[in-house]
């Protein structure tokens, strides 16, 4: 199990590194499918079973499948590749990368300095979560349930303009036109150009 | 199932977290962003479990649970939001919508 | 009767506020109506209360009449309260009496003029602030009223305010007389702070009791005062803005320059005669002043071809004469040289005025000339009035109070024959100068402005009124005290002894005096003599001595006034101009500037750090956190 914990842990580090470089959008999404694939990899091998498979099934599942479909309807393609390209030259990294750095070294410098040199101890099962679940946390069950409906509404609402498909010819400058949302569904009003 | 030290979960979740910022940091498409975000979150969680599983309780794996949910919702409305800015400024550049300064 | 004393100083200074008020919009008659009505009604109470007072004089030869209490601070009570002694009464009655005729000359005199009513309000004021500050009780009401008169010399020498030069010579008339009034305050604040009280009175008495004769206190707070005598009267060496100030008209100058704000200087010594009596220093500076003024204003004279300045000048060189009796401890005569010279002197100025007026304005002597069969009633009292101050033997006022000073500048304990000899010198000049003046302006031959202006319209009679009322006061005033060689009729000092103390003579016997006042007479009458030859009869003669090469920069010298004007320009004037406009963006303020100037600048750095972008925040937020981590692990 701590070789597949350290194996695991290797393989996230890196492909999480891939990420964060890649120009394309797919292949970073990619690459975070197989940094989150191998992070449930790290719970299953800290006894974790439940929440590996829930990684899997709803992070690298779902929210990615989110992502795949936004970068899709975006139309990401080569001249999106292009232009990460330039934006992720050599001096951005600077800033950056030195702030990650430092917060980097001092969280493992408290994590190491702390003196916990504890060993994990068992699995825990899905049925004692479960149970956990809906006894003490049985509120926090029902808020979560709740903030799923809210982002469901407030992407449907938000969504909703994108069901209209604007003709090219009559698209004008931006911030010069406004949804109106009516009884009748979206409308577009013109605007008169507001001040910059 | 033993044997793994605590703190080493722990440095494993401090690196992607300061991974994850760089990412955030770095990257100038919203998308980008958004992703590299999603890593920070993912990385919180794996602090959480693994502070659950030293002490064999539950209750890490709830937290995480919680995080999930929360990084869901996040993802979709940001991602709605991501569609709204891209008709609006017709690009995916953060540093597009800088409006709000002075 | 004595109750009225109040309306003394509140009559003018009543007509001063109604002519404020309406003045404007009036009617010249209306106008004159007030303003001379005002102080005749004031002048004819002086004279009843005068009349009472000497008739049945009150408790302890003083009235002290308390209007209301000023103020009660600190221990500090000053009220307004009037005290009518012997002194106060003189003065009250030359001022009033003076002023009236000057007011009655002037309604006819400023007629053409604008700003007619402006003139009286400010004449009023000026009128009240002296009767205030001659009736005061204690030093504070009396420095209100000196900064009042101050105040009113400045407006009326600047009346004609459209010429910036007129400008200039009002404020350099109020910033000389400033100095002297910062010493006086000064010494007001020292006074009070070691006696307790500013009550004139009390204030003596204590001095008499707790300060030793010639102790460090009572002569710093004599110097002091001596320094606001000596800016108000224009001494030496504050003497500078009394010739510019003859830019003013000459109503104003007859009033305030010749006859009353000038000799406040003198009063204020006479008042305050104890604490200069304890400090003899000074005492003694007083008369020194006095004699080094008078001779230096005596050879100023001699050179001015400006008639108004020939009489400034000369007032400067009188009012040396007052500073020299006082010197000496001569009270009385200082005091009665006052109104002897208060009488000719406003004269002169009238006179004087009427001449420029009927000639349009000009003022140089030069250019006049003949005007003896054409303005005779001017002429006449003109001579009498040089007469006077010339101090011609036994028939003019000036001879009495002249001599008077003369001879208690030889025989006084504090005198002596050097003081003496500066009079005696001081008196050839002054007959030389006046009687100058009379064959330069009147005498000869008429020079192109006057044949051009003649027929000259004949002086009414609100302008020869006042002119002949005070030739007669100039003749008959002196006899109010006779010397003993003259019949020994003191009345004067008699009637001043309950206030001022009188002086013994220390040296010299009736025949040193009588013999003092033959040398004294001769000295005047060849100073006429000289006028005489070199300004009648051989005026060719004066012409080219004066062009002559030794003697072009004497006169130069004489004509600038000794040269202090000069002085006070590099010494004071240019530092000050300079550092004014080194300082012209007020280095001060611009350190309050600087720190708008510096929070601006911190706005527009932090500002710069709103810039709009997600990463930038982002990047603040993870720079936070990770300072905010340091500071909790390590420190």
């Amino acid at each position: 199990m701590t070789v597949l914990f350290y194996l695991s842990a290797i393989v996230a580090v890196v492909s999480t590194v891939l990420v964060i470089t890649r120009t394309r959008a797919i292949h970073a999404l990619l690459y975070l499918i197989v940094s989150l694939l191998a992070v449930a990899l790290v719970f299953f091998s800290l006894g974790a079973h439940f929440i590996a498979a829930l990684e899997v099934i709803i992070y690298a599942g779902a929210i990615m499948m989110l992502f795949v479909f936004m970068i899709m309807m975006l139309n990401l393609g080569t001249e999106a590749a292009c232009q990460e390209r330039q934006w992720l030259s050599g001096g951005m990294w600077v800033g950056p990368g030195i702030l990650a750095l430092l917060l980097g070294a001092e969280l493992v410098y408290v994590i190491a300095g702390g003196g916990l040199t504890a060993v994990s101890a068992g699995q825990v099962s899905p049925k004692q979560v479960g149970i956990a679940l809906f006894g003490p946390y049985l509120l926090g069950v029902e808020l979560a349930s709740l903030l799923l409906l809210v982002a469901l509404i407030g992407a449907y609402h938000l969504g909703r303009r994108e069901a209209l498909t604007v003709h090219p010819e009559t698209r004008v400058a931006p911030a010069s036109r406004r949804c109106d949302s009516g009884v009748s569904g979206c409308t577009l009003i013109d605007v008169p150009k507001e001040e910059a | 199932m033993v044997g793994v030290p605590a703190e080493h979960g722990l440095i494993l979740a401090a690196i992607l977290f300061a991974l994850g910022l760089a990412g955030v940091l770095l990257r100038r498409n919203i998308v980008f962003i958004l992703m590299a975000l999603e890593i920070m979150l993912n990385a919180a969680g794996l602090a959480f479990v693994v502070a659950g599983a030293r002490w064999a309780q539950p209750d890490g794996q709830i937290m995480f649970i919680f995080i999930l949910t929360m990084a869901a919702a996040e993802v979709a409305v940001g991602l709605a939001l991501v569609l709204q800015f891209y008709h609006r400024f017709k690009t995916l550049d953060a540093d597009a919508a800088s409006r709000m300064r002075g | 009767m004595l109750t009225l004393l109040w309306l003394i100083p509140a009559l003018p200074l009543a007509g001063f506020l109604v002519l404020v008020s309406g003045g404007r919009n009036w009617s010249r008659p209306a106008v004159a109506a007030i303003g001379v009505g005002s102080v005749g009604l004031s002048a004819l109470v002086a004279v009843a209360v005068g009349a009472s007072f000497m008739l049945a004089p009150p408790q302890g030869e003083a009235y002290t009449q308390s209007l209301w209490t000023w103020m009660d601070v600190a221990g500090l009570n000053a009220r307004i309260a009037l005290r009518l002694d012997a002194l106060a009464l003189v003065m009250v009655l030359v001022v009033a009496v003076v002023s009236l005729l000057i007011h009655w000359y002037s309604a006819e005199f400023m007629i053409e003029e604008e700003g007619y009513g402006r003139f009286f309000a400010y004449m009023n004021l000026f009128v009240g602030s002296m009767l205030v500050l001659v009736l005061a009780d204690n030093l504070l009401l009396l420095y209100l009223g000196w900064e009042g008169v101050g105040l009113c010399s400045y407006l009326l020498i600047g009346f004609w305010y459209k010429e910036p030069a007129n400008g200039r010579a009002a404020q350099k008339a109020f910033i000389v007389t400033r100095v002297g009034d910062a010493a006086m305050a000064i010494g007001l604040f020292l006074l009070f702070n070691h006696l307790g009280t500013l009550q004139i009175q009390e204030l003596l008495h204590r001095a008499g009791q707790q300060w030793p004769a010639g102790s460090g206190l009572a002569v710093a707070a004599a110097a002091l005062l001596l320094g606001g005598a000596v800016g108000k009267s224009a001494q030496l060496p504050l003497q500078t803005w009394l010739p510019d100030a003859m830019a003013g008209p000459s109503p104003v100058s007859a009033l305030i320059h010749a006859a009353t704000m000038v000799t406040a200087g003198v009063y204020l010594i006479a008042r305050m005669n104890v604490l200069f009596t304890l400090a003899p220093v000074v005492q003694s500076a007083v008369a020194v002043i006095g004699a080094l003024t008078l001779l230096l204003a005596g050879f100023s004279a001699l050179v001015q071809s400006d008639i108004k300045r020939v009489l400034a000048y000369s007032t400067i060189s009188q009012i040396g004469y007052m500073f020299l009796a006082l010197g000496v401890g001569a009270w009385s005569a200082a005091i009665f040289h006052f109104m002897i010279h208060a009488f000719f002197k406003a004269l002169l100025f009238l006179a004087a005025g009427v001449v420029i007026l009927r000639l349009h304005h000009e003022h140089d002597m030069f250019r006049m000339g003949g005007l003896r069969r054409r303005m005779p009633a001017v002429f006449w009292t003109f001579l009498i009035g040089c007469a006077s101050l010339s101090a011609v033997p036994l028939v003019t006022a000036g001879f009495y109070s002249k001599d008077l000073i003369l001879w208690q500048a030889w025989s006084s304990p504090a005198g002596g024959p050097w003081l003496f000899a500066a009079g005696l010198v001081g008196a050839f000049i002054t007959s030389a100068y006046a009687f100058r003046m009379v064959f330069i302006t009147f005498c000869g031959e008429p020079q192109p402005l006057v044949t051009q202006s003649s027929p000259l319209p004949r002086t009414g009679t609100s302008l020869a009124g006042p002119l002949v009322i005070l030739a007669a006061a100039s003749v008959v005033g002196g006899f109010v005290e006779l010397p003993a060689t003259l019949g020994h009729r003191p009345l004067f000092s008699d009637f001043l002894g309950s206030v001022l103390p009188s002086v013994r003579a220390a040296r010299g016997s009736a025949a040193t005096e009588l013999a003092l006042q033959v040398v004294s007479a001769a000295v005047c009458l060849a100073g006429i003599g000289l006028a005489y030859a070199m300004f009648l009869r051989q005026r060719a003669y004066a012409e080219s001595l004066a062009r002559s090469a030794w003697t072009r920069p004497l006169h130069r010298f004489w004509f600038g006034g000794w040269g202090f004007d000069w002085l006070y320009d590099r010494l004071f004037v240019r530092p000050i101009v300079w550092f004014a406009r080194i300082d012209k963006n007020d280095f001060i303020d611009s350190l309050y500037q600087g720190v708008a100037w510096l929070s601006e600048r911190c706005h527009r750095l932090l500002s710069r750090t709103q810039n709009g972008r997600l990463r930038w925040y982002a990047m603040g937020i993870s720079a936070g956190a990770v300072i905010v981590i340091a500071i909790v692990v390590w420190l």
